[in-house]
């Protein structure tokens, strides 16, 4: 139930901000009528659910997940950036493992997107909780050997039961 | 006023933009390798394409312009990196090994 109207409001939200009709009743009208209907689909197709509709993140993932993100995606940016534009380029590739914590599978996906996000890092593989990662140099591995993006996921789905 | 400021400041953002997407061009040319190469398109995918939005989103005339344009940041940043992965993942799944720097490090699988 928590679910369905998570999606219903956001749909809604989604309809009136993206169509900015506000005075025509007739096309209100046709609003809510392809909203209910796409609820009522994705119902029938069983994919309301902590997936679909992420109801136990809450808005979290914006306020404080996303600022901490773009400030670490800003840092290693200006790094990769100077790896490019010196010329000898000192990379210092390796590839290794690290084992994702987060419980959920959407957990998991918020922390191998938000690796290969940052630049310097890419998550090539992953199996069970097992992620592997091509970094360009060193310090961009340690990053993700010490867990800090870990335990913030972590903390991002744990709060919510 | 506050037009002349919100100008400058989306020039300022624009320019920065262009200027790291051109810094992920320069490095998927000048990177010896594939998977190195991710690494130079990640940079255009986060800081150029951000910034690029962020300094249209100070010339946007209406708030809801403001958040479509919020809105397609949101999208550009949760698929480019599926992409990224999903072309890595293909390289190593066809048996595409990258080179390493380092013999004493890694613990790879």
């Amino acid at each position: 139930m928590k679910y369905t109207v998570t999606l219903a409001i956001a749909l809604v939200l989604v309809w009136l901000v993206w169509s900015g009709h506000y005075d025509k009743p007739f096309i209100l009208l046709l609003g809510a009528i392809s909203c209910a209907f796409s609820l009522y689909l994705s119902r029938r197709m069983k994919i309301v659910d902590e997936e679909g509709a992420p109801a136990q993140l809450g808005l979290r993932p914006f306020l404080s997940y996303a600022p901490w993100l773009a400030k670490e995606i800003a840092k290693s940016n200006w790094d990769v950036t100077k790896v490019i534009l010196s010329p000898q380029m000192p990379m210092q590739r390796n590839m290794v493992t690290v084992t994702a914590h987060p419980k959920t599978q959407l957990g998991r996906v918020i922390l191998a997107n938000s690796i290969t996000l940052t630049p310097g890092t890419v998550s090539v593989s992953m199996e069970d909780d097992q992620i592997l990662i091509h970094a360009l140099s060193f310090e961009g591995a340690a990053e993700d050997i010490s867990g800090n993006m870990d335990r913030r996921v972590q903390a991002l789905e744990s709060r919510s039961r | 006023m506050i037009w002349t400021i919100l100008t400058v400041l989306s020039w300022v953002f624009i320019l920065a933009g262009a200027f790291f997407s051109i810094i992920g061009g320069i490095g998927i040319v000048r990177f010896p390798e594939f998977f190195s190469r991710l690494h130079g398109g990640g940079i255009t995918d986060t800081m150029g394409a951000a910034l690029i939005v962020l300094g249209l989103i100070c010339l946007s005339p209406s708030i809801l312009v403001a958040i479509k344009l919020i809105m397609i940041l949101f999208f550009l940043l949760v698929t480019s990196p599926s992409s990224c992965h999903a072309l890595a993942n293909s390289a190593l799944a066809q048996g595409h090994w990258p080179e390493l720097d380092n013999t004493g490090k890694p613990e790879s699988k």
